[in-house]
């Protein structure tokens, strides 16, 4: 678990995660939001199903990927906090919506 | 000059990468009236060894250290200069078109094309694959992510923190963390206790007087006070069920397991080779660093004409040695478009030089001290080699059975390396278990060709690149 140094001051954003009321420390990324929030992971994966977390923070692993306002797949450790996000974890695949592919 | 909102459509040179290579070579371009531009992923400049420089909460000077604070001066230089700059931006695609090259390029979720005369690659480094059974599960993180976190945004290794693996970030990272007042459970320190300074006896001299001697020796001494290192740990496990809880490890003829909520794992960087190799530029195999390098001359030239490589991306020599090498790539590219004649760039590319070669003194030294063990690079059984698709070493070693003779054609047996992450965290690992397998060395086996685009884009970005009638004409073939 990641504790938060005072000098970094208070999360003061309003987001959600996974519908849930939270604050974010402005300027922050989503995956270090989550850390910050004691979320060690974040998705599951869409081979086998099992569980990830952010791993590299820098771009490349992609094991951070999130849901952000409706979108899936998002790298959570490029994509700064805003306030209102709605940020979800995400389980699996993205679903493929078969009628908007017709 | 300060980010640019809008990209122009060309320059005379494109760098890649706001680490201090590509900053510094911006910069000197710039000075020469090059007109360039600098394009980097992240929000605010200074690359991962820089990161979160301008926007860092930590401002007491001694917590991230006086090395880390040098990427002010870099950062400054740049937005002073009159070099564009353009964060949040990923080149995703170069197109050679004559002697120069087109660039796609993502910002916000829409893409451009930019046309360039010459291209200064300046990636840099990432952390070098771990393999260890669990390595996957949530918890476990690299030692780099934990010191982006404390960098970024504040964040430090509460209880239960494992830190285990070998190189020169380790001790760096945990002297940072004790000056945050921060300590962890236990350090295991994975680094072979082979001897092997005798082999290097040859480097110790260079090292000796060398800047890394002082710095590693103050940079020990500080570490000491985040934690209790275990020294010769032989072998390394996470275990959890859905996320890590404990880690085993075996020492001194003991097989000890420490519950723990994180694991911080680290055991050195290597170029991060996934632009330049799809550019196109040869690599070659460093038996001592265990890793692709890309083949440079002595000012940074590749071997795709028009293409310079500058820094950690170009073989690992640390964030002062890439500084001096962003600078001379910048040379090495006014000359490529002939702004200045080869005799000039020698002349004007001296103190550079002089500057590179006193950073790279002593690494060799380093780059053996720290050379990780085989059973930390080479991994067996169920081990998960390729994060993205889940692919075991049991797997790639049967494939290799089954005649698969290397790491392309593996793609096709196992879709290893075709996940989202492009090999970045398993093209080391399956060249060497290939090459293990087969009696061979990984410089014979080679590494993936890898392919444009080297980050997933989505259609919608695809889709907004400017359309030419040709390119309309060859989907919807309209009336003419």
């Amino acid at each position: 678990m990641f504790q938060r140094l005072s000098e970094a001051g208070p999360p003061t954003l309003p987001l959600t995660i996974d519908g849930n009321a939270a604050l974010a420390r402005p300027g922050d990324s989503v995956a270090a939001t989550l850390i910050g929030a004691g979320h060690a992971d974040c998705r599951t994966t869409p081979v086998s199903g099992s569980a990830r977390g952010p791993y590299c923070l820098m771009g490349i692993c992609f094991d951070c990927l999130v849901e952000i306002d409706g979108r899936p797949n998002q790298q959570g450790c490029m994509i700064e906090v805003q306030a209102g996000m709605q940020i979800v974890r995400q389980e699996g695949s993205r679903p493929v919506d078969v009628e908007a592919t017709r | 000059m300060s980010a640019v909102d809008a990209l122009k459509p060309s320059f005379e040179l494109a760098v890649i990468g706001a680490g201090p290579a590509g900053m510094a070579a911006a910069v000197a371009a710039a000075q020469r009236g090059v007109a360039t531009i600098l394009f980097d992923e992240q929000a605010s400049p200074g690359g991962q060894i820089y990161r979160g420089v301008t926007t860092t909460p930590l401002r007491r000077r001694e917590l991230l250290g006086d090395d880390y604070w040098h990427g002010q001066g870099l950062v400054d230089a740049l937005l002073g200069c009159a070099a564009d700059y353009a964060p949040r931006s990923i080149v995703w695609a170069v197109t050679r078109i004559g002697d120069g090259f087109e660039l796609a390029v993502s910002r916000d979720g829409v893409a451009h094309l930019v046309r360039v005369a010459h291209l200064i690659v300046a990636t840099g480094a990432q952390e070098r694959p771990f393999p260890i059974p669990g390595w996957t599960l949530p918890g476990v993180m690299t030692v780099g992510a934990a010191q982006i976190l404390l960098k970024t945004a504040g964040l430090v290794p509460g209880d239960g923190t494992v830190v285990a693996g070998s190189g020169p970030l380790l001790p760096l990272v945990l002297a940072q963390f004790a000056a945050a007042g921060v300590s962890v459970d236990a350090v295991l320190d994975t680094t072979p206790r082979d001897r092997r300074w005798r082999a290097a006896w040859r480097d110790v001299i260079g090292f000796a007087t060398s800047p890394y001697l002082a710095k590693g020796v103050a940079l020990l001494r500080r570490a000491r006070a985040a934690g209790r290192v275990v020294r010769g740990v032989e072998s390394l496990e996470a275990i959890g069920d859905h996320r890590i809880e404990r880690v085993r490890y075996r020492a001194g003829g003991q097989t000890i397991e420490l519950a723990c909520t994180s694991l911080l794992l680290h055991q050195g960087v290597v170029p991060n080779i996934n632009f330049a190799n799809a550019i196109g530029c040869e690599q070659r195999w460093d038996e001592v660093q265990a890793c692709f390098v890309p083949v440079v001359d002595a000012w940074g030239a590749s071997s795709v004409p028009g293409v310079t490589l500058a820094g950690d991306g170009a073989g690992i020599a640390g964030a002062r040695a890439a500084e001096a090498h962003g600078r001379i790539a910048a040379l090495n590219a006014a000359c490529a478009i002939g702004r200045i004649d080869p005799a000039q760039r020698a002349a004007a590319g001296a103190a550079a030089q002089a500057d590179r070669a006193r950073w790279l003194r002593g690494r060799r030294f380093l780059d053996v001290m720290y050379r990780p063990a085989p059973q930390y690079r080479i991994p067996v059984g169920d081990t998960v080699v390729c994060r993205c698709e889940e692919v075991t070493a049991r797997q790639v070693l049967e494939s290799v059975r089954l005649g698969c003779t290397g790491p392309n054609q593996m793609k096709s047996f196992l879709r290893c390396g075709m996940g989202p992450c492009q090999g970045r965290f398993c093209g080391l690992t399956v060249s060497e278990l290939i090459a293990k397998e087969r009696g061979s060395t990984p410089a014979e086996i080679g590494h993936y060709r890898l392919r444009f685009p080297i980050k997933p884009i989505t259609l919608g970005e695809l889709a907004s690149l400017p359309q030419t009638e040709a390119s309309e004409q060859a989907v919807v073939r309209l009336p003419k």
